[in-house]
C-alpha cells in the first residue's frame, strides 16, 4: 500500500459540527484565525439538529423574577453538585447574551406576546426558561450557526473521520482522518484542536443519540493522553418511544411535558405523585427515568413495556402547533394521534455528562494545544443534567472553545509531525482490510450494545459492572480482529470498525468509573449504593491513559466560592 | 413473520445494477430499518447515508417503489409486500455508490444567497403573527427530495442556471424575515434562475416537512420579482432613474 494523503493547515481545527463546533469556529474566526471544520456527515446533520424542546438562558421574558443566580443553581441542583461551578457559573451568566446573538444571525424563536423570545417550562428549572421554536429548536440552532459559518468563511471537511490525533512532543499537532467517500486519508496540521464530537449513545441499545454518536472524541483526547471525568454520569431520557420496535429509543421531547403532559402507569395512576410530589412530571430527568423504570419492574408498566405519557387534555390545535414533529412522529411512525390519547414512552440513553476534563474558562484539556466543548467535554453538567441546558452549553462553551483555541493559535507556532507517526497511523486505518476470518463489526456492535444495555444501565450494581468489564474485554480482542469486506469507497462497514474501537474505550471508561463511584448520585444509580456519600461529591473519577492501561483516578472538586454557595442555600421561588 | 424483497441498487458511477435482499419484516419496520438489517447481515459495505432516523435531519432521501421518499419515515406496511421493493438513489445528483450521491452543488447554491442582513438600528422585537411565515420555511430539514423532483433540474439538468426548490424555499425565510433589510430579488431572478420554474408543484408533493413551497415561497418570490423587472410603470421608473 503506497503511502499517500492530502495535508491541510490551520490555526484551528474543529472535529465535529453541531453546535459547539460550529460555535467554535465562530468565534475563532472573527478572532482572525484560519479554521477547518471536519464532520462524519453533510454539514447541518449533526446530532443537534435533533434537539427538540428549547435552549435555556435566564432571559426573564416570561417569569420575571428569573435570573442567573437561579439558573446556576437550578443547574448545580440538577447536577447534584458534582458540576464544575465555574461552568454552571459561567454559563448561566453567559446564556441570555448568546442567545440574542443567535437571533441576530436569523433565528427565529417563537414569541411572546410582547414580541420577546417566549420561554417554556422544563424538568428542573425554577422558572420557564426555555427560548424555542416549537419543537425543532435545534434545527433552528444548527441552520443558524452553519449559515453564519459558512458567510465568515471556514473550510468545511464533510465526510471525513478522524481516527486519531497527532501529536509534536508534549502538544497537539494535529489528527489523521479519511475520506468516508474514498477512503482516502487526509493528514491535518493545526496550531489549536477543538473536540466538540458528541456523545457516545451508540453504546446502548435502546437510544436518541444518532449513528454518529460513538464517542469518538472522547477516545481520540484519551488515546492521546489528555483526561476523561464523570464517565460514569450518563443521562437516561425519561421518555423515548417503545412501541414498535423498529422506532424504540426515539425521543419524545420533554416539551410535552413542559406543556402540561401527565404520565400514568397501567392503573392509571400519576405516578409522579409518590416520586416527587412538588414538581411531579417536571422532576429531573435522572427521578423522571428511574421512576417510569421502577413502575414497569414492579408490573405497573404499560402495555408494551413503558409508561403513558397524555397531552390530549390540551386542545388538539394547541398541541399541533406546539409540539408539530411529536405529532407527526408519533402518527406516522406509531399509528397512535397524540392529541387524541396517550403515547408510550419509557427511558432512553441520551447524554453523557461525563466527557472529556477542561478548564472551566477556556475548555483547555490537559493536553496542550487541545480543547473540548459541548456534550465531549465533562463538568458543566454534574451528575445529572437538565433539560435544555445542553443546547445553551453548546453556545457558550463553544464560543470559549473558540476564543481560546483562536488565542493559543496566536501564541505558538505551527507544529511538525514525525511522519513515522503517520505511516503508523495509516497502517492501524488499513489493518481491517488486512485481516481474513474475523467477524463482521455489525455483530461485535450488537454485542456491546446488549453488555452496556443489561450491565451498565439506568440501575447498576457491582456484579453486573465486573462482568461488563470482562464482557468489553472480550469485545476488545474481537474487534482488534473484526474483518472488512469490499473496498474502501463508502463502506460502513470499514467506518463502523472505527468507532466501535471508540465506543469500545469509552465503554471501559464508563464502567470502570461507575464502578468506583459506590454511591447513587444523578444519572449514576447503583443499587448497591442507593443513597448519596457526601464524599463523592466532593471528588471525581478521572480515566487517563497509561502505557497501555486505562488508569483511574480521583480530583476533588474545587472549592464552590462563598458567594456562590450562598445562592446554592437559597430556597427556590 | 412476513419476509419482504428489497431490490437495492448496488453500484456507482461506472454503473451497477439491483440486488435483491429478503428481510424478515418485524411490527413498525421502516425501508431504513430493513436496510440496515442488509448491512448488518448480508451486505456490510452497503453505501447509505442516515442520521436521526427521526425524520428530523433529512438525510436519508432515496426512492423507494419509484416514489422520492425518506427511508425513515416509510413504512413496510404501508408497501405492497408481495413484489420486490425498490430503493434506489435519488436521481438528480451524480451517484457515489450505492444509495449515497454527490449532493456538494446544492452547499455550493446555497452560498450565493446573502444572509441573514439586519436592517440598521433595529430594534429586536418581533410578533408570532410576523414570524409565522417565515418559521414555515425554517422547518426544511435539507432532505433535497424537492431538488430530486424539480423538473429543471431532474430532467433539463439546468444545474448551472437554476436554484431549486430547496433555495427559493430558504431565499423565502429570509426575504420573509421582519427583521431581514437584505434585497435578494436581483439573486433570485440572475442568479437562482426562478423564472425557469412552471410551478407544477412536485416539489411541494414531496416535502417530507409540509412546507408549502410552491404557493408560499416560490409564487410570492416570483411575483417580487415580476413585480420589480415586469412591471411598466417601473421599468419607466427605472429608464429614467437609470436604476
Amino acid at each position: 500500500m503506497t503511502a499517500s494523503y492530502e495535508t491541510h493547515e490551520y490555526d484551528v481545527l474543529i472535529i465535529g459540527a453541531g453546535g459547539a463546533g460550529l460555535r467554535a469556529a465562530i468565534e475563532a474566526l472573527a478572532h482572525g484565525a484560519t479554521v477547518g471544520v471536519v464532520c462524519k456527515s453533510l454539514l447541518g446533520k449533526a446530532h443537534t439538529v435533533m434537539a427538540e424542546g428549547g435552549v435555556a438562558a435566564a432571559m426573564a421574558n416570561v417569569d420575571p423574577k428569573d435570573n442567573w443566580q437561579v439558573h446556576f443553581r437550578d443547574t448545580m441542583l440538577g447536577g447534584k453538585k458534582l458540576n464544575n461551578w465555574r461552568m454552571a457559573q459561567l454559563h448561566a451568566m453567559e446564556a441570555p447574551d448568546r442567545i440574542r446573538e443567535l437571533e441576530q444571525w436569523g433565528a427565529l424563536f417563537d414569541r411572546t406576546d410582547k414580541g420577546e423570545i417566549l420561554q417554556r417550562a422544563f424538568g428542573g428549572h425554577t422558572y420557564k426558561r426555555l427560548c424555542h421554536v416549537g419543537d425543532r429548536t435545534g434545527l433552528e440552532m444548527i441552520r443558524t450557526l452553519q449559515d453564519r459559518g459558512v458567510q465568515m468563511g471556514f473550510d468545511v471537511f464533510m465526510e471525513c473521520t478522524v481516527t486519531k490525533l497527532l501529536r509534536d512532543g508534549d502538544r497537539v499537532a494535529g489528527a489523521f482522518a479519511y475520506w468516508r467517500e474514498s477512503g482516502r486519508f487526509v493528514v491535518f496540521k493545526a496550531k489549536s484542536i477543538v473536540i466538540a464530537t458528541g456523545g457516545i449513545g451508540k453504546a446502548w441499545k435502546v437510544t436518541s443519540n444518532s449513528w454518529e454518536c460513538t464517542g469518538d472524541g472522547m477516545a481520540l483526547a484519551y488515546e492521546a493522553g489528555a483526561e476523561l471525568m464523570d464517565m460514569e454520569c450518563i443521562q437516561f431520557h425519561p421518555t423515548g418511544m417503545v412501541w414498535p420496535p423498529g422506532v424504540r429509543g426515539i425521543l419524545v421531547t420533554e416539551a410535552v411535558r413542559g406543556e402540561g403532559g401527565i404520565l400514568r402507569n397501567k392503573n392509571g395512576e400519576r405516578f409522579m405523585e409518590k416520586y416527587d410530589p412538588k414538581r411531579l412530571e417536571l422532576s429531573t430527568r435522572d427521578v423522571v427515568a428511574r421512576s417510569i423504570y421502577t413502575e414497569v419492574r414492579e408490573g405497573r408498566g404499560s402495555e408494551h413495556g413503558g409508561a403513558y405519557l397524555d397531552i390530549s387534555h390540551k386542545p388538539a390545535e394547541y398541541v399541533k402547533r406546539k409540539l408539530p414533529s411529536m405529532y407527526h412522529q408519533f402518527k406516522e411512525l406509531a399509528d397512535v394521534d397524540i392529541t387524541a390519547g396517550p403515547m408510550e414512552v419509557g427511558p432512553t440513553c441520551h447524554y453523557v455528562m461525563g466527557g472529556i476534563k477542561v478548564d472551566g474558562e477556556t475548555t483547555a484539556t490537559s493536553l496542550p494545544g487541545l480543547f473540548a466543548a459541548g456534550e465531549a467535554a465533562a463538568g458543566m453538567h454534574g451528575a445529572n443534567r437538565l433539560g435544555g441546558n445542553s443546547l445553551s452549553d453548546l453556545l457558550v462553551f463553544g464560543r470559549r472553545a473558540g476564543l481560546a483555541a483562536a488565542a493559543n493559535a496566536k501564541k505558538v507556532g505551527m507544529p511538525t509531525i514525525d511522519p513515522a507517526q503517520i505511516e503508523q497511523a495509516e497502517r492501524e486505518a488499513l489493518a481491517p482490510f488486512q485481516l481474513t476470518g474475523g467477524e463482521n463489526p455489525y455483530t461485535i456492535h450488537q454485542d456491546l450494545q446488549d453488555t452496556m444495555q443489561n450491565l451498565v444501565g439506568i440501575f447498576r450494581n457491582e456484579e453486573d459492572l465486573n462482568k461488563a468489564l470482562i464482557e468489553l474485554a472480550k469485545l476488545r480482542e474481537r474487534a482488534a480482529h473484526a474483518k472488512v469486506e469490499g473496498s474502501r469507497l463508502f463502506n460502513p462497514g470499514w467506518h463502523l470498525a472505527f468507532d466501535l474501537r471508540a465506543m469500545l474505550a469509552v465503554s471501559e471508561a464508563v464502567t470502570k468509573s461507575a464502578i468506583a463511584r459506590k454511591e447513587s448520585r444523578g444519572g449514576h444509580a447503583r443499587i448497591d449504593y442507593p443513597n448519596y456519600d457526601p464524599v463523592w461529591e466532593k471528588k471525581h473519577n478521572v480515566i487517563v491513559k497509561q502505557g497501555n492501561q486505562m488508569a483511574r483516578n480521583e480530583w476533588p472538586s474545587p472549592e464552590i466560592p462563598e458567594e456562590l454557595q450562598g445562592i446554592l442555600a437559597e430556597d427556590s421561588k | 413473520m412476513a419476509e419482504a424483497t428489497l431490490r437495492v441498487f448496488r453500484g456507482g458511477p461506472e454503473g451497477g445494477g439491483a440486488t435483491d435482499y429478503k428481510v424478515e419484516v418485524t411490527p413498525g419496520m421502516v425501508v431504513l430499518d430493513a436496510i440496515h438489517s442488509i448491512q448488518a447481515h448480508q451486505a456490510p459495505d452497503l453505501a447509505v447515508r442516515w442520521n436521526c432516523k427521526a425524520a428530523k435531519c433529512g438525510s436519508c432521501s432515496a426512492e423507494v417503489n419509484g416514489k422520492p421518499r425518506l427511508m425513515c419515515k416509510t413504512r413496510m406496511d404501508s408497501l405492497p409486500l408481495d413484489q420486490p421493493i425498490t430503493v434506489y438513489p435519488i436521481k438528480s445528483f451524480p451517484l457515489l455508490k450505492d444509495l449515497v450521491t454527490d449532493v456538494s452543488w446544492n452547499y455550493k447554491v446555497n452560498k450565493k444567497i446573502q444572509p441573514f442582513t439586519p436592517k440598521p438600528n433595529v430594534e429586536w422585537k418581533m410578533y408570532q403573527k410576523d414570524i409565522d411565515r417565515a418559521q414555515e420555511f425554517r422547518k426544511c430539514i435539507e432532505c433535497f427530495l424537492c431538488q430530486n423532483v424539480c423538473h429543471v433540474l431532474r430532467e433539463h439538468d439546468l444545474h448551472d442556471h437554476f436554484g431549486g426548490p430547496r433555495f427559493f424555499v430558504r431565499s423565502a425565510g429570509l426575504e420573509m424575515h421582519p427583521l431581514d433589510g437584505a434585497d435578494r430579488i436581483p439573486m433570485l431572478r440572475e442568479e437562482l434562475g426562478i423564472g425557469y420554474c412552471n410551478i407544477t408543484k412536485c416539489c411541494t408533493e414531496v416535502c417530507p416537512e409540509d412546507i408549502h413551497i410552491t404557493d408560499n415561497a416560490i409564487i410570492p418570490l416570483k411575483e417580487r420579482v415580476v413585480d420589480r423587472f415586469y412591471d411598466p410603470l417601473t421599468m419607466l421608473f427605472r429608464k429614467f432613474s437609470g436604476k
